[in-house]
Formats: C-alpha cells, sequence, structure tokens
C-alpha cells in the first residue's frame, strides 16, 4: 500500500504570480470604481416624494381620451416591426452564410463578418438619427435602422448556429453528388432551423421594443405618440400606451415559446 | 472496377494518414478494411469519393479518374458511389422518406428537390428499398425516433437509392449491438451480391469482417500490411497489423460461430428492436 496523495483541483491560471496579480488588480479596479462615485443622498431623498406624486399622474391609464393617435401609433409600430423584421431575416441569410467558417472561403467569411460588426456596432437610435436626416421623419427611417439592427443580429447567430452543426450529417449528403444548394436545404437548413424560427420570434419582439424608442427621435411608431404625451403631461395617455406596448410584448413571448415547442 | 494508385494523403498538421497505397477492388467484391484506429481507413475511404482530398495519386472507378475531376464532374461521379457511414450520418430532422430520397439529389434539378417532388420511379424505387430493409411503414418517421439499427438501414438504402457501382462503408456497426451488427453485415453483403456491387468496408470487428468480407486488407500507419483471404488472417498477421495481444481467442471464434450463425437468425426476426 502506498502513501496516500494529496489531490486538488489545478488553478486555471498556472502561473502563481499572475493569478494573485490579476486577482488583486479587479479587487482594487471595483473598489476604486465604487469610491469615485458621486452620490447626493439629499437629491435622492428629495426625489422620493417626487416620484411618488409622478407614479400616481399614471392612475388611472387613460385609454380612451387619445384613442386614434395611440390605436395609429401601434398600427405603424406593428408595421414597421414586421417589414424590418422580414427584410433584416431576408438579407442577414447570405450575409450569415458568408460568415461561416465551416461554408465559406477565408475572404468571404472575413468581408460577412466585417458586415456584420459594422451592422453591431451602432445602436438601432444612432442608425435612426441618421436615417431621419438621410430620409426625413417617419416610419421609413425606422424601418431602415431595424433592418440593419437584424441583419447583425440575426446574421451573427446564423453564423454561429451553422458553425456549430453537425458536420457528419452535411458530409454525408455532399456524398450523395448534392449540389451546393441541394446540399444546404438537405443537411444544413433541417439542422438549424427550429433554433432560427425560435430567434426570428425574438428578432421580432426586439425590433417591437425598439419601434417604440425609435419615434423619440422622429423615426415614426408609437414612441412619437409616447413622447408627446410626456411632453404635454397627460401620463395617463403613456401608461395607457406603456401597458399595451407591455401586453404585446408578453402575446409575443407567449406564441413564441409555443412556435419553438412545435417546431422542435 | 476501382483502382488506387501511390495514393498519398498528408493532413495540414503534417500527419502523413496515407503513404503511397496501391489497392484494387475487382467488380463484384466485398473487401474489408481493418486496422486500428488512426491506421487512416476513414481517410482512404474518403479519398475515394474525395470528401478529402488526396495529396497526390490517382483514383480510377472503372475509366473515369476521379482526383483530377472538376466540381461538377465529381459530384456526377459521386452518384456512382454510395457512401454509408459510422454513426448513420442521417438528418435527424428530416423523415426516413427524406433522407432515402437524398440520396437521389444528384439526379434531380434543386426546383424539384426543394419541393420535395421527385420522379415516381425514385419514389416506387425508395418504397421498394424500404420494404427490402424491413421499414417501409416508417417512412414518414423523423429520422431521429428510430433506434440504431433502423437507421443504419435507412442510411444503406440512401446509399442504394444512388443506383452506385462501389460502397463505401465506414464503419457501419461501430454503434450497433453484436446481434443487429451481425444483421445489418449480412444486409450489406447480401444487397452487394443482389445488385452485383463492389465494397470497401472499414471496420474494427476482425470478427465480422472475417466472417462476412471476401477479401482483408489491413492498414497500418497508412500502408497496406495485409491482403488476402480471411482464412489467412492468423495471429502473426494481426499482431503485424494492430501490435502484439493475444489473438487466439478472437480467431478460434471465428470457426464456430461462422456457419451456425448465418443460418440460423433470419433478417425479418428483428422488426421490433
Amino acid at each position: 500500500m502506498s502513501a496516500s496523495r494529496s489531490w486538488k483541483r489545478p488553478p486555471i491560471i498556472e502561473r502563481p504570480l499572475l493569478r494573485w496579480g490579476l486577482t488583486t488588480g479587479g479587487v482594487l479596479f471595483l473598489v476604486l470604481s465604487i469610491g469615485t462615485m458621486e452620490v447626493n443622498w439629499e437629491r435622492v431623498a428629495a426625489g422620493v416624494p417626487r416620484a411618488e406624486r409622478f407614479i400616481a399622474s399614471f392612475f388611472p391609464p387613460d385609454f380612451t381620451s387619445k384613442s386614434t393617435d395611440i390605436w395609429a401609433g401601434i398600427i405603424e409600430s406593428l408595421w414597421m416591426t414586421v417589414v424590418s423584421t422580414v427584410i433584416g431575416i431576408l438579407l442577414s441569410i447570405p450575409v450569415g452564410l458568408g460568415a461561416t467558417r465551416n461554408l465559406s472561403p477565408r475572404y468571404v467569411y472575413l468581408i460577412s463578418r466585417g458586415i456584420l460588426a459594422v451592422s453591431r456596432t451602432f445602436p438601432e437610435i444612432i442608425v435612426a438619427l441618421f436615417a431621419v436626416k438621410l430620409f426625413g421623419f417617419g416610419p421609413f427611417a425606422g424601418i431602415i435602422a431595424l433592418s440593419i439592427g437584424s441583419i447583425g443580429f440575426y446574421g451573427k447567430l446564423l453564423a454561429e448556429d451553422i458553425e456549430d452543426m453537425d458536420p457528419v450529417q452535411a458530409e454525408a449528403v455532399k456524398a450523395t453528388g448534392a449540389s451546393w444548394f441541394q446540399w444546404l436545404n438537405y443537411s444544413v437548413q433541417p439542422q438549424v432551423m427550429p433554433r432560427m424560427i425560435g430567434l426570428a420570434m425574438y428578432r421580432f419582439d426586439i425590433n417591437f421594443r425598439e419601434s417604440a424608442v425609435l419615434g423619440i427621435v422622429g423615426a415614426g411608431g408609437i414612441g412619437a405618440t409616447l413622447i408627446t404625451s410626456f411632453d404635454r403631461y397627460e401620463f395617463s395617455s403613456s401608461a395607457a400606451i406603456l401597458l399595451i406596448i407591455i401586453g404585446i410584448v408578453m402575446v409575443v413571448e407567449y406564441s413564441s415559446g409555443f412556435i419553438r415547442k412545435w417546431v422542435q | 472496377m476501382l483502382r488506387l494508385q501511390k495514393l498519398t494523403k498528408k493532413y495540414k498538421t503534417g500527419d502523413l494518414a496515407l503513404k503511397s497505397i496501391d489497392l484494387e477492388v475487382p467488380d463484384g467484391q466485398v473487401m474489408a478494411l481493418i486496422g486500428p484506429s488512426g491506421a487512416g481507413k476513414s481517410t482512404l475511404i474518403r479519398c475515394v469519393n474525395r470528401l478529402v482530398e488526396p495529396t497526390s495519386g490517382s483514383v480510377h472507378l472503372n475509366e473515369t479518374e476521379v482526383s483530377s475531376l472538376g466540381q461538377n464532374q465529381l459530384r456526377k461521379a459521386r452518384r456512382r458511389m454510395g457512401m454509408i457511414f459510422q454513426e448513420y450520418a442521417l438528418v435527424e430532422r428530416l423523415s426516413v422518406m427524406e433522407n432515402v430520397l437524398s440520396g437521389r439529389l444528384g439526379y434531380v434539378s434543386f426546383w424539384r428537390s426543394y419541393f420535395r417532388k421527385f420522379p415516381q420511379k425514385d419514389i416506387d424505387e425508395a418504397f421498394r428499398l424500404l420494404e427490402r430493409v424491413g421499414l417501409d411503414h416508417m417512412a414518414d418517421k423523423r429520422a431521429d425516433e428510430l433506434s440504431g439499427g433502423q437507421r443504419q438501414r435507412v442510411g444503406i438504402c440512401r446509399a442504394l437509392i444512388q443506383d452506385p457501382e462501389l460502397l463505401l462503408i465506414d464503419e457501419p456497426t461501430a454503434s450497433l449491438d453484436p446481434k443487429t451488427s451481425r444483421q445489418i453485415m449480412r444486409l450489406i453483403c447480401e444487397l452487394c451480391k443482389e445488385r452485383k456491387l463492389s465494397a470497401i468496408i472499414n471496420i474494427h470487428d476482425v470478427l465480422l469482417a472475417q466472417m462476412f468480407a471476401e477479401r482483408i486488407v489491413g492498414l497500418q500507419l497508412g500502408e497496406v500490411v495485409y491482403d488476402g483471404p480471411p482464412s489467412n488472417l492468423k495471429a502473426e498477421v494481426l499482431t503485424t497489423i494492430y501490435g502484439e495481444e493475444d489473438w487466439e481467442a478472437t480467431i478460434d471464434k471465428v470457426d464456430d460461430d461462422d456457419d451456425t450463425e448465418l443460418d440460423t437468425v433470419p433478417l425479418s426476426s428483428d422488426k421490433v428492436e
């Protein structure tokens, strides 16, 4: 019988100096950042009763007095959402296919990844600001902004899903003498489809919520109605709009869960 | 039928997987390729249909030099070589029928295949093949609902509907239980006989190779170290292929199994798995 040997899980960072250096560095940075944060507690205290009054003015939500404006805004938002989701996904398919290491030659890969990176660099609201300057106020600017955002989001996730697929299934279809498009349709598409449908639903959800923000910079949608009601201190109408947005997001949420289960 | 000349494959990593292989498979011969993991068996059969590009040397399928074909011609050549895979490699979210019909992709246009409008004779042939392997009632089941043995039989149908001249078979029994393994090997050999196909079968199980193949080729570190009938596969030979081990038990068993197994388990007895 040999002497018992001790065992410890090997540390993730092998060199002790580097390991402890990184740990103390991280802790120091956190302490310093908290220390430099200035909180004026008097102003926080003064804000509390104001917040109470502010929130109270939201009740009861008023769905009726601005109902034509609200419905027009909601319809416009939904319309923007549908159009930009469809456009964004259609455009992101070729870019996403190009951005995969296992399907595309290296230069196509680099170009496509570049497109995806650029379209994700700017938040939708910034793209919308540009689009409003270029094409004027209205939902068209919003559609441009949301479509560009969708390309970056959907293309990247599509590319990653294709890179994770089972290569053997793909190899088997290739071995039958299938053409490239047949191969795509018979071996790649079935493997990525369920996840991509779920992500399309998720992107729809994001685009709808974004469309409520884009109105603030004049790019159409329910956001314009919302910001107008804020500016006029019609908080009970604002509350109605917010409740409708929450309701629609919840409907999308539940139906996406249902659809995902159905396509699996 | 199939002729490999000085076939060499060197991977980017610098590994020399095949060292100038010369090999000829005549018409209608079922050949088993044995050898330890990493000997180059998989690489060899993938070099034949160029799922792996050979570094040098040539592959001839009858009069066609497969190794020098352009993309379009290569697709046509691939139709003549059916492939059966280790983990079945069915597309799991497609139905059994779609998996079988995918063997016809090289023959039909994109839009026909996209709308699943295959010619009636392809569909008839698919049903006949499925019936032959006892799975016609499963045509609309999804491939991932099937058991291992059933999946492999669908894989066999997919390869055969290509109407190939040669079957390339990569470890067909590696993930199957012993009984199913035998049934699958027997089925493959019967079908090869019926259709007068040549086949290269990569296989780990020396016993199975001896039971079913007419010829055995032993591969070790990318070189052919044995080429002969199953009966000459003696302990010394297995030692040159795999290395030192007690081989007597492996060889003895063959004689017991050989005849009894073949006759007593008919194919139809495994409908329920």
